[in-house]
């Protein structure tokens, strides 16, 4: 537990009758990337809100960092980092790519309250927006309006604008939605490449990526962590197999 | 064509011309927040109010220097602003609108309520603003228009400094996606709140010279619907363009001037013509034009 | 302390109340479940107004007068909806908002070219001119009495109508999630149409039944207007309950912080101070109370419930 990076400890989440988050924990370790898989339903997009500041927990502990961070706002949040990305794509769509990229590092870089100089000019914001773009393999799309770029793109958009802002720890909600095969190989290959550079807390559907990216996975069914280990642990799950997998 | 105005000779112009300036400072202050922040404020003749009665009451006491009476204007404008904004900004959407709204009736009120400073008749300003200084005396017509005029211009340039600077990237992100914005690390209601103190102060400076052009001040500046007026200016110059302020204040008072000659019942006609223009024409002028022109910004 | 004169204002300020309830019941539902942001709320307030004067003058009387003003509500109500406000609800609000404010310049001028700056009004017969005394020496006009008392029966009947019946059962649920509704295939048209025209003929009500104490003049609709969002947002956005506390609260706050608001300053204060900070500051009463509940608990004092 001294290793993990992010520490959900007893979260509770009701909305009136319902239990969305129930007494649940979860620890992710530095430098792994750490899945979390379950039915619909299951709370998983409640969790991300919780975690990223959104939404407040009715009680349980969130200690990010060696920091309880359960009473920081979502900037603050950010500024520790602990960043997310959204399962349906929230960008600016009047922006540019290389715009909504240069939002992301203008917040890490602070300075925001300058008046009079133009921002669209200031190179250093442009290069280290295009670094990001060339990460993320939308260089070419630099300048391209983000409303017209395919879902493909700006879900890769969506990504790029939360590495950008420097975390140590994404938050990555369903990055595949939407995506076919060969989009989703691709970003799976991302991520593994980014590995080594930030700790990751994966919600995905897409059971090969989970698989192939996965260092742990923990099962979430009703709110309640059912299971968690390594791949092949869960994989060889009953419970999970019936709650989840499907039988053989 | 303004610039050009006062040499016509014919103080219908220069009069009407100075009106559509100095509202126009009005108008891009609001602009600014509406066009560019999204925040859709239906009180913003509150600082127009703040500004004139800031000549006016201290006019009323004897001090006639424009280096206090602007000053205190600017800042009162501000002060105000700081304060309305952080219990509004609270608020999104609709409710914003309605509350700003409310704020708006209720500094209406209190401008009625105090009859020490005119009440409901208003307050009558005997000098301008004295600025102390031999050359630039604003009783002269001439020199009111063109103090106008370079204040009209500073304004928009500001604005346009402003919105394309870091602050102003961070304002209109806001207005496309603001939660967003606050999981990238921006804490937006500070930003916003600064924003609304820069226009509040502006457009206390549109108050400021609304005082000395007109030699009067009353509650009705700061009535609701003068602040619907402003929207509605906006809208029709074209909310988020730089040079819309100007020209939806000049569509609106040239179209006002030219409906009340034709009849004093010109809110008959003014009424389905806003909501026509809601309906069909939303992009305002500049947006009209583009969809025939196909050009893009 | 003047008990007499603050329990004569208590009655005053609640009578406030049941009127701000009126109006703020339809705009509550209105805004809550069609999500439609109506300026000209106050407009249909006005109407109500001017048509109980104009048909009490016609009829010669005063109960006639009011019963056909009702219906009469309804189809301006009707007509309105069907004609401008049903092309608005898929807009942005900032469209609504300027829409309907067209919509309130235009009648306000209306009204005041064929009615007249003075406007008009409605004057009581003999029998409801009268005061009453309560116990206690506490002079009520009896008008002011007819008022609360069929504002309350009013109330009542919307209470039943939105807790016992089906459609009030489909207002309650549209009120707390409107997507729902849609998606259980109920008429939403029907629904929205249905709820525009309760909410018309409700501040129509009010407008009717104040009249022969105010007048009915142009304008007269958009200070009820802003009060009534004010207390809207103070009670909870689609909440009757949540409306009607909070307008009574509203009602009683700004009638008795006018008539006390001297008295309480004049006790830390010179009453020349008194005098002019007085009125000043019990025109803000409304707001700052506003304010401090946006503060504390900005859904307001009774959301609906999953809002």
């Amino acid at each position: 537990m001294t290793d993990s990076l992010l520490n959900v400890e007893k979260l509770v989440k009701k909305f009136g009758g319902l239990t969305a988050t129930d007494s649940l924990d979860l620890d992710v370790q530095e430098g792994e990337i750490h899945a979390i898989i379950g039915p619909n339903g299951a709370g998983k997009t409640t969790l991300i809100n919780q975690l990223s500041g959104l939404l407040k927990p009715d009680s349980g502990s969130i200690q990010f960092n060696g920091r309880e961070i359960n009473n920081l706002s979502a900037p603050q949040r950010c500024h520790e980092g602990l960043v997310r990305s959204y399962q349906i794509t929230s960008i600016f769509k009047d922006f540019t790519v290389l715009g909504n990229v240069a939002m992301s590092i203008q917040a890490r870089e602070g300075h925001s309250f300058r008046f009079w100089n133009n921002a669209y000019m200031d190179t250093s914001l442009a290069e280290k927006a295009m670094k990001v773009l060339t990460e993320t393999k939308l260089e070419e799309k630099a300048d391209v309006l983000a409303d017209n770029l395919a879902h493909g793109e700006q879900r890769q958009l969506e990504i790029a604008m939360a590495i950008a802002t420097s975390p140590k720890m994404l938050l990555l909600d369903e990055p595949m939605a939407g995506m076919g095969p060969e989009e989703s190989s691709s970003v799976t290959k991302f991520l593994k490449s980014m590995k080594s550079k930030y700790t990751m807390l994966l919600i995905e559907h897409d059971m090969d990526a989970v698989f192939a990216l996965a260092d742990r996975i923990t099962v979430l069914v009703y709110g309640k962590s059912i299971a968690c280990g390594i791949p092949e642990e869960i994989r060889s799950n009953k419970e999970v197999r019936i709650a989840y997998l499907g039988d053989g | 064509m303004p610039v050009i105005a006062p040499l016509i000779g014919q103080e219908f112009y220069t009069d009407v011309f100075a009106r559509i300036m100095i509202v126009t400072i009005a108008a891009i202050s609001l602009n600014f927040i509406m066009g560019y922040g999204g925040m859709i404020s239906f009180g913003h003749a509150i600082f127009v109010g703040i500004g004139g009665y800031s000549v006016g009451i201290l006019a009323s006491h004897g001090i006639e220097s424009a280096y206090i009476q602007w000053p205190v204007g600017i800042l009162m404008s501000g002060l105000f602003a700081l304060i309305i904004g952080a219990i509004s900004l609270r608020t999104r959407g609709v409710y914003f609108i309605m509350i700003t709204l409310a704020f708006a009736q209720m500094m209406y009120f209190l401008s009625v309520s105090v009859e020490k400073y005119g009440s409901d008749d208003g307050l009558t300003i005997d000098s301008r603003s004295d600025f102390g200084l031999s050359f630039f005396d604003l009783n002269d017509p001439m020199t009111m228009y063109y103090f106008a005029f370079i204040l009209m211009i500073c304004c928009l340039y500001l604005n346009l400094r402003i919105v394309n600077s870091r602050f102003g990237r961070v304002l209109r992100a806001g207005k496309s996606n603001n939660e967003r914005m606050t999981t990238i690390g921006y804490p937006t209601f500070r930003y916003k709140l600064v924003a609304f103190v820069i226009a509040g102060m502006m457009c206390g400076l549109s108050g400021l010279l609304t005082a000395n052009f007109e030699d009067f001040v009353s509650p009705d500046m700061l009535f609701w619907t003068f602040s619907g007026e402003l929207i509605f200016m906006v809208v029709l110059g074209g909310m988020g363009t730089v040079m819309g302020p100007l020209g939806g204040a000049m569509i609106f008072l040239f179209l006002s001037e030219i409906l009340s000659n034709i009849t004093e019942a010109w809110h008959l006609i003014f009424g389905p013509f806003l909501i026509l223009v809601v309906l069909f024409a939303r992009g305002g002028v500049e947006g009209f034009l583009k969809k025939y022109e196909g050009s893009n910004d | 302390m003047d008990y007499v004169l603050l329990a004569e204002q208590f009655f005053n300020g609640f009578q406030l109340g049941i009127i701000l309830f009126l109006v703020a019941a339809g705009l509550t539902l209105i805004f809550g479940i069609m999500d439609l942001v109506n300026l000209a709320h106050g407009t249909l307030y006005m109407f109500g107004a001017f048509f109980a004067a104009t048909f009490v003058q016609l009829t010669d009387s005063l109960i006639f007068g009011m019963i056909l003003t009702l219906p009469a509500m309804l189809i301006a109500g009707l007509v309105l909806e069907l004609g401008v406000l049903r092309t608005l609800y898929e807009r942005d609000h900032l469209d609504q908002v300027l829409a309907t404010f067209g919509l309130i310049i235009f009648f306000n001028e209306l009204f005041l070219i064929v009615w007249g700056p003075e406007g008009s009004g409605i004057n009581l017969p003999s029998y409801l001119t009268g005061t009453s005394e309560l116990p206690g020496g506490i002079a009520v006009p009896d008008y002011r009495i007819v008022i609360i008392i069929s504002g309350l029966l009013v109330a009542l009947l919307l209470y039943l109508l939105v807790s016992k019946t089906r459609i009030g059962m489909l207002i309650r649920a549209g009120a707390s999630n409107r997507e729902m509704v849609g998606a259980l295939g109920i008429n939403i048209k029907l629904l929205f149409t249905l709820v525009f025209g309760l909410g018309a003929v409700l501040a129509g009500f009010a407008g009717m039944i104040i009249t022969p104490i105010t007048q009915a003049e142009s304008g007269m609709g958009e200070g009820m207007l802003i009060l009534a969002f004010v207390v809207i947002v103070i009670g909870g956005i689609g909440s009757i309950k949540g409306a009607f506390v909070a307008a009574i609260l509203t009602g009683l706050i700004d009638t008795m912080g006018r008539s006390f608001i001297d008295v309480a300053l004049m006790s830390f204060m010179d009453s020349v101070a008194a005098e002019t900070a007085g009125p000043a500051i019990s025109s803000m009463l409304i707001y700052i109370l506003m304010a401090v509940i946006l503060a504390i608990k900005p859904s307001g004092l009774f959301p609906p419930k999953g809002a």
